[in-house]
This record gives C-alpha cells, sequence and structure tokens, in this order.
C-alpha cells in the first residue's frame, strides 16, 4: 500500500484556487522533490500533507499506518519572536515532542538524539547558545537538527537550503540522502536547486498551480517539461 | 523588619491577602511567560476588563462575586484567544472593544445601582481586605492545578509557545493547551483581581516575564525565574504597603517596575563590561 496517496487534491485560498486536481501516490523509501516557480504552491502542498492547511477538495491518506507524530518538519519560514529566550537544545528538544506520548518529560535517550542531531549539522559549540542569537543560516542548522529529531517515517523539507553555505548544502543533500537509504524514510523535499535534486531524488513533481509532472527522475530528464523550465540548465 | 512581619501575619484579613497574593503572583508569572511570548498579553488586560464589568453585575444582582466572574472571563478568554488566533491586528482591536465595552456596562450598572462607592473604587484599583475565606481555599487549589499543569506540560507549552505550527505539524493537538491556559489566565486573573485591581492585575501577568527576559536567554531558566520575581515582589510591595499605608496593588506594580529597571540596569552593565573586556 502506498504511504500516502493524494488523489483530486485542490487548494485554495479566500476562493482563489492555487493548486489545481494533484494526483500522485508515494510509497515507503521514495524520494521525492517537489519543483516549480515562486508561487506555484509548494508550500501549500507540504502544508496540506501536514494538515496544517485543509484542502477544499479531494483526499489525501495515509497509509502504511503512518501516523502524524512520525513526521518531521522543517518549514520555509519559522516565525519567531524576535526576543525570544530558548537556547539551541531547548529548541532542538523540541522536536522530540512527537515522541512523548503520555509521557511529561523527555528520557535521556531523546537528549541522546538532540546531540547526534546537533553533531550531524557541525553545530554541537552552539548547543547553549540563544537561538535568536545565531545566524540565518546556523539557524536554519537548528530547525534542521529539530526536525530530524522528530522523524520516524517521513521527512518534509520546504527550501531547507536557504540561507546555507555551499559546503553546508552538499552535506544537507547528503545526509538526506544517508537516512534516506539507511533509514528507508520517505523523504519529500521542495527545492530550487535543480541540480541537486535530480541528483538524488527518485521522484519528481513538478507543479505550476496544478501538477504539470510527476513521475521518476528519469522521465523527468527526458521530457519536454524539463527542457521549457531548465534551458540548457542540467 | 523581621518583628513587622510577624505582626502582619498577626492579622487574618492579612494572612489571607499574603496567601492568595502569593498564590495569584505565581501562577500569574508562569502563564505570563507564555501569554507575553505569543503577543497575548493584550488578552490579559482586556480580561481584567470583562471582570470588572462581571463583578458589577454580580454587585448589582446580590450575588457572590466568583460564581458569576469565573464563567463570564473564561468565555471571554475563550472568544478573545479564538479572534487573535484568526487575524492578528483585528484581534488586537477587537481586545480593546471587548474591553472598554465591559468598563463601560460596569460603570452604568454600578451607578444605577450602588452609585460610585468605596466598593467600586476598590474593584478598579484593588483592596487587600476583599479576600475571604472561601477566596483562599479557591486560590491555593488553583495555584496547585496551575503548578502541576505548567510542570507536567512544561515541555508540551514550550513547543506551542516557541513554534505553534511545527507542534501541530508533528501531530500534537495545540489548541487544547492553548485553551487551557486561556482558562487558567482567567480564573487567575479573576482571583487576583480584587486584591491587585482590574486595572493592575495585568502587571502581575506582563512584569515578570519581561523582567527576567532582560537577563536570560534559557526559556527554563526565564520561567523559573519570572516564579521567583513575581513571589518576592509581592511580598515586598505588601510589606511596603502595610508599613506607609499605600494601596497594595499599586504598590506591588512600583516594586515590579523598580525590578524591570534593577535588571535593565544589570543587563546594560553587563554589556559594557563584555565590551571592556
Ligand atoms: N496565506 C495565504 N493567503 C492567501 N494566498 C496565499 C497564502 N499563502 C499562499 N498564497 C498564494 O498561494 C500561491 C502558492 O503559494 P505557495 O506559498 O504555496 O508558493 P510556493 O510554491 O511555495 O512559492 P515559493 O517558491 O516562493 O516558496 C501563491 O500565489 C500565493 O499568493
Ligand atoms: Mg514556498
Amino acid at each position: 500500500m502506498a504511504l500516502i496517496s493524494v488523489k483530486d487534491v485542490s487548494f485554495e485560498y479566500d476562493g482563489n484556487i492555487v493548486l489545481n486536481e494533484l494526483n500522485f501516490r508515494l510509497f515507503k523509501g521514495d524520494y521525492l522533490c517537489v519543483i516549480g516557480e515562486n508561487g506555484s504552491g509548494k508550500t501549500t502542498l507540504i502544508k496540506g500533507l501536514l494538515k496544517l492547511k485543509q484542502q477544499y477538495k479531494g483526499d489525501i491518506v495515509f497509509g502504511d499506518d503512518l501516523k502524524s507524530d512520525e513526521i518531521g518538519y522543517l518549514p520555509q519560514k519559522t516565525f519567531v519572536q524576535k526576543d525570544f529566550p530558548a537556547s539551541v537544545f531547548e529548541v532542538v528538544l523540541s522536536g522530540r515532542l512527537n515522541n512523548l506520548k503520555l509521557k511529561p518529560f523527555y528520557t535521556k535517550k531523546d537528549k541522546i538524539i538532540v546531540e547526534e542531531n546537533l553533531n550531524l549539522f557541525g553545530i554541537s559549540n552552539l548547543k547553549n547558545k540563544s537561538y535568536r542569537e545565531l545566524s540565518g543560516g546556523e539557524q536554519q542548522r537548528v530547525l534542521l537538527s529539530r526536525a530530524l529529531c522528530s522523524t520516524k517515517k517521513l521527512l518534509l523539507l520546504d527550501e531547507p537550503a536557504t540561507g546555507l553555505d555551499p559546503l553546508a548544502t552538499a552535506d544537507l543533500y547528503k545526509i538526506i540522502k544517508k537516512i534516506n537509504k539507511e533509514k528507508g524514510i520517505t523523504i519529500i523535499i521542495v527545492s530550487h536547486d535543480i541540480q541537486n535534486s535530480l541528483k538524488y531524488a527518485s521522484h519528481i513533481l513538478h507543479l505550476e498551480n496544478k501538477q504539470i509532472f510527476f513521475g521518476v527522475v528519469k522521465d523527468y530528464v527526458v521530457s519536454d517539461i524539463k527542457h521549457r523550465f531548465f534551458k540548457g540548465d542540467s | 523588619m523581621f518583628e513587622t512581619i510577624i505582626e502582619m501575619f498577626s492579622y487574618t484579613f492579612l494572612v489571607r491577602a499574603i496567601v492568595v497574593g502569593l498564590a495569584v503572583s505565581l501562577c500569574a508569572s508562569l502563564l505570563g511567560v507564555s501569554l507575553v511570548l505569543k503577543r497575548y498579553s493584550m488578552i490579559g488586560d482586556g480580561l481584567s476588563h470583562v471582570g470588572f464589568g462581571s463583578l458589577a453585575i454580580a454587585t448589582a444582582l446580590n450575588i457572590a462575586p466568583l460564581t458569576i466572574s469565573i464563567p463570564v472571563v473564561v468565555l471571554a478568554a475563550f472568544f478573545l484567544l479564538r479572534i487573535s488566533e484568526n487575524s492578528k491586528i483585528k484581534g488586537d482591536a477587537l481586545v480593546a472593544l471587548i474591553s472598554t465595552s465591559s468598563m463601560a456596562l460596569g460603570v452604568i450598572v454600578i451607578s444605577i445601582t450602588t452609585g460610585m462607592n468605596t466598593d467600586v473604587c476598590n474593584y478598579m484599583f484593588g483592596s487587600i481586605l476583599a479576600m475571604n475565606r472561601t477566596d483562599v481555599y479557591i486560590s491555593i487549589f488553583l495555584s496547585s492545578i496551575v503548578l502541576i499543569f505548567y510542570i507536567l506540560f512544561y515541555n508540551r507549552i514550550f513547543a506551542v509557545t516557541f513554534d505553534e505550527n511545527f507542534a501541530r505539524a508533528i501531530g500534537m493537538n495545540t489548541n487544547i493547551y492553548n485553551t487551557l491556559i486561556a482558562i487558567l489566565t482567567a480564573i487567575t486573573i479573576v482571583l487576583g483581581m480584587r486584591m491587585m485591581g482590574a486595572l493592575l492585575i495585568s502587571s502581575l501577568i506582563i512584569f515578570p516575564s519581561l523582567t527576567s527576559m532582560r537577563l536570560y536567554k534559557k526559556f527554563k531558566t526565564v520561567v523559573i525565574c519570572s516564579a521567583i520575581i513575581s513571589v518576592v515582589c509581592f511580598f515586598i510591595g505588601i510589606v511596603f504597603s502595610y508599613l506607609h499605608a499605600t494601596p497594595t496593588g499599586a504598590s506591588i506594580v512600583a516594586i515590579n517596575i523598580l525590578m524591570f529597571l534593577l535588571f535593565s540596569m544589570i543587563s546594560v552593565i553587563k554589556k559594557y563590561y563584555r565590551i571592556c573586556k
């Protein structure tokens, strides 16, 4: 059974349809890259999958016993109050929230997982720093660590490379591929980085306020759509 | 100093006031951290005005004040939270609208019935004599609930306060926690209002967290520090008001302001110290 089935799904804001008639299915271990121009509806789709935004038509069905508390998520924008007092450790630890279930407190294991993810993104040294005093790229790494902390079966990343330097970006794609391969975690990533997307993803979803392509990368590379949008770019 | 405190504890009404005040200060400061950080400070202010209106009506109808005020203010809290979730700007204006309307209603009811007497003045600016035995029990009960709720759900409260969308995305029911915070805030305000005064009670919610945020940058430290500041300021305030016969509510607010200035000063000094080093 498919992990996620999207059937005839449409989204609207204030009566304007921004995404029309989406139809695709993802299976366990798939790596989907969502591409499209600014305003094409990528973030809306991610929010729809997370039930942060209600579709006005169609069905989004989770299969394979996927529950909403087994998902990791990196938002495109995080509105944190400018003066919010929170240490990096506290922020990343809040990613373990979906593991609390009925327990009131985090366990030793949760804290170990936090340490691991801080290490993964090279920010262990920032652990006790205040989140609001970090640079944009550092904050992005913190939020990426938090996203990985809550990932069990599915990871949704909305433009994860925003603000990262080239080295960190390359690392990021490797890290994502690694957890996709080794742990069989399904990945959905929104990205404008077509090279890395084609290199690592298994599937491509191209949006233009509707679905103009869904399929495996091999088919996408030879399709007209790809040539129309990324002239000369490979 | 020590003798003064012992002397104070020999008056039953003062003991009651101190117990209720400490409980309310503790609850207000804990809930306040979330409210201030979510930019909901105005809700606290709005609720206290609704509380004033409902107290006036309760007095006019000759009913025990808490039996009307608590449900009315809890309802208002629900409503205010909903609107400020839906749209930020309109929410702000609506809070002001609701608070001034209930204030106006309260004043009209009072002038028709009892007239502007000392009772009314007490609602607005607080009175230390207002606490009875039931209030003491209710506030001890309430503050234990808030404290237990806060400790058990501390991690969830952090998540909802820091990034509500993320918490919702990873499967948490954030509405329950928002609603709980609103209900507890409403009850805290009603309880504290008669002692602190409708016009002053929201300072107990706002000041301690703002003060501790001057110096501390970790959520946990800010929460603990706010609780301590709030309780200490209350105690100093009530002793001061006893010694100098100043209004209790206003004295407590004044001590909170001094504490805020002190913390701001320390934070500035710390900054310069770091630059010089
Ligand atoms: N909260 C909102 N209210 C009204 N319209 C919205 C809202 N959010 C998005 N839209 C509209 O929906 C469309 C799709 O937005 P979306 O954020 O999904 O685009 P995107 O593909 O993620 O773009 P980007 O590459 O810039 O992130 C846009 O035309 C936008 O104007
Ligand atoms: Mg987007």
